[in-house]
């Protein structure tokens, strides 16, 4: 794989993952448990798809086939999408919303935190504007999993359900693969061990905080966004999110 | 100091047409950076009108190119929705003043920060009832507890925060216990 090809993979990743996880909580818009959760709820969305769309500007310039970051994002299907299967899990209660935003503003902080030193300058600033709000993100979430798993009997409960259901998915997170190397040696993405160590620590840190037992180190992990092999769920995403797209493509005003 | 007919971009006759659709003061030697950021401070923030984009900070330069205006704008959040409109009014405001094609470059390296609000910005933003960003935002802790903020109304710093997330991507909701009255807080990033 050349560093190229691993550039237009890794762009496309983060991209997709931040869509999909917005597109995700704007489900919760008007349904929210509280209007304080709501207007969270969407600014988090908020900021993930204006991070998506810097992303996608950008292996939209290195793809170099035509394509802008709308119909990357618009008129692309499941199989070519490369978000982490974690970001695609349905909402169900709030410790599973919750949670799933945890283990992915840990990632997401860490990552972004290694990337606004990458040498790639593009990655470098878009990163340095996107590690704020990532900061915000998981101030915000490790928070929440801390109270509803230090609080009521039933609050525990859910959240370390929440946690169970969700481990599955969190190997993705930290397990590198062919793109991550080839850009971690050419100093463009992050160092994989650093990143793997930096997760596990904080996730431990707080799920100690919170009275909550993170998965075993061995269970099995799913591991298939990366590369185009997702759960379910992404079709129904995709078949909302892009149907105004698919129906009236290329249409300038709506 | 570049001349008229220095740009190789357009003929004379070109300038010619368009010196007589605009005023002609829209020219280096005439109006002065110092000038243009005057007319660029009576821009607004759509969502805050209290302050403007200079007073924001997100105006990070202003050059002339041969006689083509350009002018640095960096976004306060990755999804903030005022970006387009914001660059929109200064691309009128401009116009207004005789531009007849301002160029508006998006720039994201480095990060915009409230630091780069100005006194005056914060000032206004008080006067508004917005709290304005606390201490600097390299001295931000990740998972650090909240900054004591004043309230905006009565100064009172015994207030408490609602919510992390406000009514926009850069504020967060407070609530005052000396006055009870609920306020913004201008985030710190």
């Amino acid at each position: 794989m050349t560093q190229t090809e691993a550039l237009k993979e890794y762009l496309l990743r983060l991209a997709d993952s931040d869509l999909i996880l917005s597109q995700r909580l704007c489900e919760l818009c008007g349904k929210a448990p509280a209007v304080e959760e709501e207007m969270a709820l969407m600014n988090v969305a908020l900021d993930l798809v204006g991070q998506a769309r810097n992303w996608y500007q950008y292996a939209a310039e290195q793809i170099d086939d035509g394509r802008d970051a709308d119909k990357l994002a618009f008129r692309r299907d499941a199989h070519n999408y490369r978000n982490l299967l974690l970001t695609e899990q349905p909402n169900e209660d709030y410790a599973v919303t919750m949670g799933r935003q945890f283990f992915f503003d840990v990632w997401h902080y860490f990552t972004l935190k290694s990337l606004t030193e990458s040498s790639d300058e593009r990655i470098a600033g878009i990163a340095a504007k996107a590690v704020k709000e990532a900061t915000y993100h998981l101030r915000r979430s490790s928070e929440w999993v801390k109270r509803l798993g230090d609080g009521t009997e039933e609050s525990h409960q859910r959240m370390q359900e929440a946690v169970d259901i969700l481990w599955r998915f969190t190997g993705e997170l930290i397990t590198p693969d062919d793109t991550d190397r080839v850009l971690a040696e050419a100093g463009i993405g992050p160092d994989p061990d650093q990143l793997a160590n930096d997760w596990r620590g904080m996730v431990n840190e707080v799920l100690t905080q919170a009275t909550l037992t993170p998965g075993p180190d061995d269970a099995w992990m799913y591991m298939g966004g990366k590369h185009g092999e997702h759960t379910e769920h992404l079709g129904f995403i995709l078949a909302e999110m892009q149907f105004l797209q698919r129906a009236y493509p290329d249409a300038t005003t709506w | 100091m570049p001349q008229l007919g220095d740009s190789d971009s357009r003929s004379a006759v070109d300038i010619l047409i368009a010196s007589d659709r605009v005023p002609a003061n829209a020219r280096p030697d005439l109006l002065t950076e110092v000038d243009i950021w005057a007319l660029l401070d009576e821009v607004k923030d759509p969502e805050v009108p209290a302050v403007s984009v200079v007073e924001l900070g997100i105006i990070r330069a202003v050059r002339w190119d041969g006689i083509e205006l350009s002018v640095d704008v960096t976004p306060t959040y990755s999804g903030c929705p005022a970006t387009e409109l914001i660059e929109e009014l200064i691309t009128e405001a401009l116009r207004a003043a005789g531009f007849r094609d301002p160029k508006i470059n998006q720039v994201l390296i480095p990060a915009w920060t409230t630091d780069w609000i100005t006194g005056e910005g914060k000032a206004k933003l008080r006067a508004f009832g917005i709290a304005p960003p606390e201490g600097s935002s390299s001295k931000m802790s990740l998972l650090g507890a909240p900054e004591v903020i004043a309230c905006p109304h009565c100064g009172s710093k015994d207030t408490e925060r609602v919510s992390e997330f406000g009514s926009t991507a850069c504020k967060a909701l407070y609530r005052c216990k000396e006055c009870l009255e609920p306020f913004d807080y201008f985030k710190c990033i």
